[in-house]
């Protein structure tokens, strides 16, 4: 199919902004993830946002509106996930696997009160951008800009406390405030990825972007437009892949997130390479 | 008389339910370059981190210029070069440049931009210390020792009014740290930054630093490094031949 005819869709339009808007998200909070070793925190928040799904779908509320229940439960839980850490002597893995079976417990117990399983639920797990509805875009465009406000205001801070919290607590800043920020901005991107991608392939976007940047940057500015520009470019060919070989889209958006890991792993050995001979 | 930078007030750390600091009341002037000394777990970096607020009081207090810490906001006035540089995550994709301008965050209000001038802040002090080579490295790239460098340029692109340093030559070899401590002394001495670090090594205190606090849980020892030489409790604490040793060597 030409791609012009591809474009010409609506819902191709939907998926292709909503997609980008997010995975940009996605790839530039993962660097600061990766770094802080708490990549998984995603995964932990999309099983909160599976469980909170349920409930909104019990309560009657569907798409856009299920976002009013789904946004303060993953929100109030990215913060438990803090808390827990600094509270409960517990490991980063710890708190978000404790927080993560919560979210499907909770999710399973009211689906089943609910009356089982249905399809709307399982959309969760495995995502459907291109069901995005054009409510949903513009829920998109406004966290976007809101999630990349925060994220320049608080840029600098955010990249001192991952380089030591401790040399930050010594520079002045707030290092619990700026960790609740960033656990907080992720539970917004979490929420809004997981229509495109589901619980289970949510943290691709989070993880792959960054960690193909981390192999090739040369600042750490560079390291984020990296990965922006991953995250992005892969959603834009996940979405052109999936619709001409007709396959599931969040698959071929991980897939392809992986190629380019791949390359970028091969272009950091051969510069080693080249460098040490 | 000199004004006081860090003043303690009977200060007590524990940890795990042990005592790891007892009572620690010390006053250190502006201009003092303090060598603090002491056995294994004898509580020196715990002494450093309470005076920084990184680690809970049982009791006591801690000022800085001043200011009890909890209404302490001059962390400007501060630079902090601390023992664990080896926990940096090698992958941290940070230029040096980079890593060096973090330091002027703590001068700087909400939002934290950072301008040209500090740009051209952080390129002086890379080449103050030498490092301007570095400028475009990434700093997990870089040998334990450059690193150590890099992370004095952080923490004196301020032109702090106190430096705090936690064992800052483990990584270095003995030229390095005999040329880092002589660049400290000269950065006392010129421009009267107060200076305050731990090490197990007293000769660097005998030829550098101009009083020792000599620390075992409890301050043993507060003053000059020849009043340590010439203390009758320094002589009962390690008989007079090792003390007579340790002061005839430096």
């Amino acid at each position: 199919m030409p791609l012009i005819e591809m474009f010409s869709y609506g819902f191709v339009q939907r998926a292709l902004l909503t997609g980008t808007l997010v995975a940009v998200l996605c790839s530039v909070l993962g660097v600061f993830l990766v770094l802080r070793r708490m990549s998984l925190i995603g995964d932990g928040l999309a099983h909160v946002t599976f469980g909170s799904a349920a409930l909104a779908l019990a309560l009657k509320l569907y798409a856009a509106s299920s976002l009013l229940v789904s946004l303060p439960i993953v929100l109030l839980s990215s913060l438990g996930i803090l808390r827990l850490t600094e509270k409960a002597r517990l490991n980063g893995d710890a708190a978000i696997g404790i927080v993560t079976s919560v979210g499907v417990a909770g999710g399973i117990i009211v689906a089943s009160i609910g009356g089982g399983f249905n399809v709307d639920l399982l959309s969760y797990l495995f995502g459907n951008i291109l069901s995005v509805t054009r409510e949903e875009v513009y829920i998109a465009i406004v966290l976007f800009c809101v999630v990349m406000l925060l994220m320049v205001l608080f840029y600098n801070d955010l990249i001192a406390i991952t380089l030591s919290e401790e040399l930050s607590r010594v520079s002045g800043i707030r290092t619990r405030l700026i960790s609740a920020v960033l656990v907080m901005l992720t539970a917004l991107s979490v929420v809004l990825a997981m229509k495109l991608v589901g619980v289970m392939m949510i943290t691709s976007l989070l993880i792959i972007p960054a960690s193909s940047a981390l192999q090739i940057a040369r600042s750490f500015r560079s390291c984020v437009l990296i990965a922006a520009l991953q995250g992005a470019s892969s959603v834009l060919a996940g979405v052109y892949v999936s619709f001409v070989a007709n396959l599931p889209t969040s698959a071929s958006i991980v897939l392809i997130n992986l190629l380019l890991f791949g390359l970028c792993c091969l272009a950091r050995h051969l510069s080693t390479a080249r460098r040490s001979s | 008389m000199r004004p006081v930078v860090v003043a303690t007030e009977s200060l007590c750390c524990s940890y795990n339910g042990g005592m790891v600091l007892e009572n620690i009341s010390v006053t250190i002037g502006a201009g003092d370059y303090v060598g603090i000394v002491g056995p294994n777990g004898s509580g020196k970096s715990t002494l450093l981190k309470a005076i920084l607020g990184l680690c809970e009081l049982t009791a006591g207090r801690v000022s800085l210029f001043g200011s009890y810490l909890e209404a302490f906001s001059g962390w400007g006035r501060v630079g902090y070069l601390p023992q664990s540089l080896a926990i940096l995550n090698p992958l941290f994709p940070a230029t040096v440049a980079e890593t060096v301008a973090l330091g002027l965050l703590s001068r700087k209000s909400f939002p934290r931009r950072l301008n040209s001038a500090d740009r051209e802040r952080v390129d002086a002090m890379l080449e103050r210390l030498g490092v301007q080579g570095l400028r475009n490295r990434l700093i997990g790239e870089l040998s334990g020792g450059q690193q150590q460098r890099v992370f004095l340029a952080r923490a004196l692109v301020n032109d702090p009014e106190l430096l705090i340093l936690d064992e800052p030559t483990s990584a270095l070899d003995p030229e390095t740290r005999e040329r880092f401590y002589r660049q400290i002394a000269e950065i006392n001495a010129l421009h009267g930054t107060t200076v305050l670090f731990v090490t197990h090594d007293m000769g660097v205190i005998g030829a550098h630093a101009t009083k020792m606090l000599y620390l075992d849980k409890k301050m043993l020892f507060f003053g000059s490094f020849e009043e340590f030489c010439h203390s009758r409790d320094m002589s009962l604490l390690f008989g007079e031949q090792s003390q007579h040793i340790i002061c005839h060597r430096h």
